[in-house]
């Protein structure tokens, strides 16, 4: 394949320089018609998920009829872009979700360590399709990785891509594992020549989660790709942003790495769970002037 | 098989709301007199000018001139101070009352930025979090130094000098007021410091801190005024040691004034800096370094990466990186938060600035500045580059001391280094890869004073700064900026 000399120049990323391209985008400040402008966008882009041992059937019912009604009392809000389930859950979410605007996204590939044979692997994507889902979120498989065989890793993606068929694949790099920025910078690249439609941070199971300078990184890879390609790559930091102000940071980096046609949840997602209400109270402060009780809204 | 090129675009959606820092905090007098003797007093001149804010032209105070006669009694002031008081406190005392300033300064943190903003041009974002904090560590870091001094030179008897003149720029008022104060006050040493015309305020009211930290009378004076008083310190009879930072061509002059006399100097004049970018440098964060390194404070930097030097292999994808780079940036009031590039200093700085823009175009070379939209009043020139640039050029030769980045490429190390070199200059420099031997190689054949390697512009007092060959001689900063105020 001719995209693994590609992969092996991934450019070099120097944290320090991240680090202080970081601290300029924490210092901008979002007010007025731009925050709620930032808050309701944020709230659009959020994939609502829950990924337990202990879910149940009716754990994603609610949180689905939560993904479409997130606060009625209030007119003229977004929904969320997608839930993001186990496999098993995909068909009831699907059932929820009809008509609402919202996806359905299913973790695969023995989600979260990725360890599994090959065929499993793509039996877990294939039922998450065949049962509706409209986005799959695999996992790189990080032993490989850190053992140096890129080709590995990059075939195991392309052969995901292929099972998922029409479905889009975001393709988890689990950051956290990966140890340095420059081997972030590579699983990026390995995973966008191999076909993600999707990059994402983490898996939520690993501390650290996504942060700014780890997402810095994977926006900079997408950028890359697209001054080559002409095609667009969406990206989606996973775990950790619980806050708005943390989100708008995100939104702010995202409007100035990689400019407008991004700022939309078919190019970004966030992968949070606890964000929408707090995203939620911020607007209707806003809105109202006033910080509402956080039991005026419902937890799932 | 021609590349279809698309591009990013960064404007019009989701643009920021204006997030203006409040100035209702600050305290500013409408007329403000010579700082001489612990008190401010009327010029004997008579003569007050106007300092105005350069975004929008509007006038903030009158500042008084000072002619031959007030520079006269500042240095009267300066030399009794000196000789009754602080050349025979201990130096620990004088360490105390150089801690006090750097504390008054911290605590007024917030009114200092919003004065330097609305006096100077420049964006908030920088007098907040880069002059006023490096002003403050200076004083900090040279208090410390106080009664450290025959440690720092043992068995050198090190001893003050007397009087020092020292004659600061417009591009960091009160930073540089600190980098010339807070050495000379350490070492023992009084100061008649005059500030340049367009960017008085600060200095002023760092007259005010050094009056509330009670520091003896005489020992610091500031007096305002333009060139003409700044050569009645440089002639002045009285005064020991002569410290300048500013434009090469003052410096000369200055050099021929003191030649014959007995007065010390240090000179930290113009620089036209090589940015150096090879292929394996980190691209994105160099690209964010070239950023810095020009278009900070609107290029109104000694230290600017002005010259930018690219490996030819990554040519294409730096120079469109940069130019993505360069349309998010926000150019406009100094005042908002989010404002990256502020307002030019004065009318005559953009006047030389749009004179350059016109010869670098008739010379040849290809301009490009992004779409922005800038303020009807006030002074502005938006961030621009140059590509097709000769060596023998001006704008890559020539300080313009603006927003201006000239850019050429080269193919080999010792292509770039001789290539860089080769300017009468030598204040700063920086190079941009990801090879620890490269950086070493480089660094030591670079005639700059100071070399950065995958960074640019930053600072720190305990680091010494200044130039070779026509950017000046003498360091500031560190053990070494003690140096040019002692005798050994």
């Amino acid at each position: 394949m001719k995209v693994i000399s590609k992969i092996v120049q991934s450019p070099k990323v120097d944290k320090v320089g991240i680090e202080d391209r970081i601290y300029r985008v924490t210092k901008r400040s979002i007010k007025k018609e731009a925050k709620i402008q930032g808050l309701k966008m944020a709230l659009n882009m959020i994939d609502l998920t829950t990924l337990e041992g202990m879910d149940t059937e009716n754990k994603v019912r609610q949180m689905c009829y939560k993904a479409a009604h997130l606060h009625d009392e209030f007119p003229n809000l977004p929904t969320v872009a997608a839930v993001c389930v186990y496999p098993n859950f995909v068909k009831v979410a699907v059932n929820e979700l009809k008509g609402t605007g919202v996806k359905v996204a299913s973790v695969a590939t023995a989600f979260p360590s990725g360890h599994s044979s090959l065929e499993i692997k793509l039996e877990d994507t294939k039922m998450a399709v065949n049962q509706g889902a409209d986005e799959v979120d695999m996992v790189i498989s990080r032993g490989r990785f850190h053992q140096g065989e890129y080709q590995y890793v990059f075939d195991e993606i392309a052969a995901v891509k292929e099972a998922c068929g029409k479905a889009r694949l975001k393709v988890i790099l689990e950051t956290g594992e990966l140890g340095t920025l420059d081997k972030v910078r590579k699983a990026s690249d390995i995973a966008i020549y191999a076909g993600a439609d999707f990059i994402k941070t983490s898996t939520g199971k690993i501390k650290p989660a996504a942060t700014l300078p780890v997402t810095l990184v994977m926006l900079e890879a997408i950028k890359d790709y697209y001054y080559e390609t002409g095609k667009m790559v969406g990206m989606k930091p996973a775990g950790g942003i619980s806050n708005s102000k943390l989100a708008l940071q995100y939104l702010i980096m995202l409007k100035e790495t990689l400019g407008n046609k991004w700022l939309n949840n078919q190019w970004f997602r966030f992968g949070a769970s606890s964000l929408a209400n707090d995203l939620l109270m911020q607007i209707l402060k806003q809105e109202t002037g006033a910080y509402q009780s956080k039991d005026y809204f419902s937890k799932d | 098989m021609a590349k279809e090129i698309k591009t990013l675009e960064f404007t019009g959606e989701w643009d920021l709301a204006p997030a203006p820092e409040n100035k209702d905090h600050i305290s500013l007098k409408k007329k403000y007199g010579l700082f001489i003797n612990g008190e401010f007093v009327n010029p004997k001149s008579g003569k007050y000018f106007p300092t105005i804010n350069p975004a929008n032209e509007e006038k903030l105070a009158m500042i008084a001139e000072a002619n031959e006669k007030d520079v006269d009694l500042a240095v009267k002031a300066a030399r009794k101070a000196y000789n009754d008081v602080w050349s025979k406190i201990s130096p620990k005392e004088r360490g105390k009352y150089i801690y006090r300033i750097a504390r008054i300064i911290q605590e007024k943190s917030r009114e200092l930025a919003v004065i330097e903003s609305l006096d100077g041009g420049k964006a908030i974002r920088e007098s907040r979090d880069v002059d006023v904090p490096i002003a403050a560590a200076h004083f900090f870091y040279y208090a410390g130094w106080a009664d450290k001094l025959n440690y720092a030179f043992p068995n050198q008897n090190p001893s003050s000098i007397g009087v020092a003149g020292q004659i600061i720029p417009w591009n960091f008022p009160l930073m540089m007021a600190a980098w010339k104060i807070a050495p000379a006050l350490a070492t023992g040493n009084t100061v008649v410091l005059k500030p340049a015309e367009t960017t008085s305020l600060t200095a002023l009211k760092l007259a005010e801190i050094i009056q509330e930290a009670d520091l003896p009378p005489g020992v610091v004076n500031i007096i305002t005024g333009a060139g003409e008083t700044g050569a009645a310190i440089v002639n002045h009879n009285d005064i020991d040691k002569i410290a300048f930072t500013g434009s090469t061509g003052v410096g000369k002059i200055i050099m021929k004034a003191i030649a014959g006399t007995n007065k010390k100097s240090t000179m930290e004049l113009g620089g036209k800096a090589a940015n150096i970018v090879f292929e394996d440098a980190p691209l994105d964060q160099a690209v964010e370094g070239i950023i810095n390194g020009i278009y900070f404070n609107q290029g109104h930097v000694c230290c600017a990466g002005s010259r930018l030097f690219v490996q030819e292999s990554v040519y294409d994808v730096v120079l469109r990186k940069l130019k993505d780079r360069m349309q998010s940036l926000i150019i406009g009031d100094p005042l908002d938060k989010n404002t990256d590039i502020g307002a030019i200093n004065s009318n005559e700085q953009l006047t030389t600035i749009q004179k350059y823009l016109a010869i670098g175009q008739k010379e040849g070379a290809e301009m490009y500045q992004p779409t922005c939209q800038l303020p009807k009043k006030g002074f502005w020139c938006p961030p621009t580059l140059f590509t097709n640039v000769s060596q023998s050029h001006s704008i890559a030769k020539e300080e313009i001391f603006g927003p201006v980045l000239a850019i050429q490429t080269f193919r080999t190390i010792d292509e770039v280094i001789s290539k860089a070199n080769n300017t009468p200059f030598g204040l700063s420099a920086g190079v941009w890869t990801d090879k620890g031997s490269k950086i070493f190689n480089l660094t030591s054949q670079m005639r700059a004073g100071v070399v950065w390697a995958n960074t640019y512009n930053k600072f720190d007092p305990t680091s010494p700064f200044g130039g070779y060959k026509e950017s000046g001689h003498g360091r500031e900063g560190g053990l070494h900026g003690l140096l040019p105020y002692l005798n050994l």
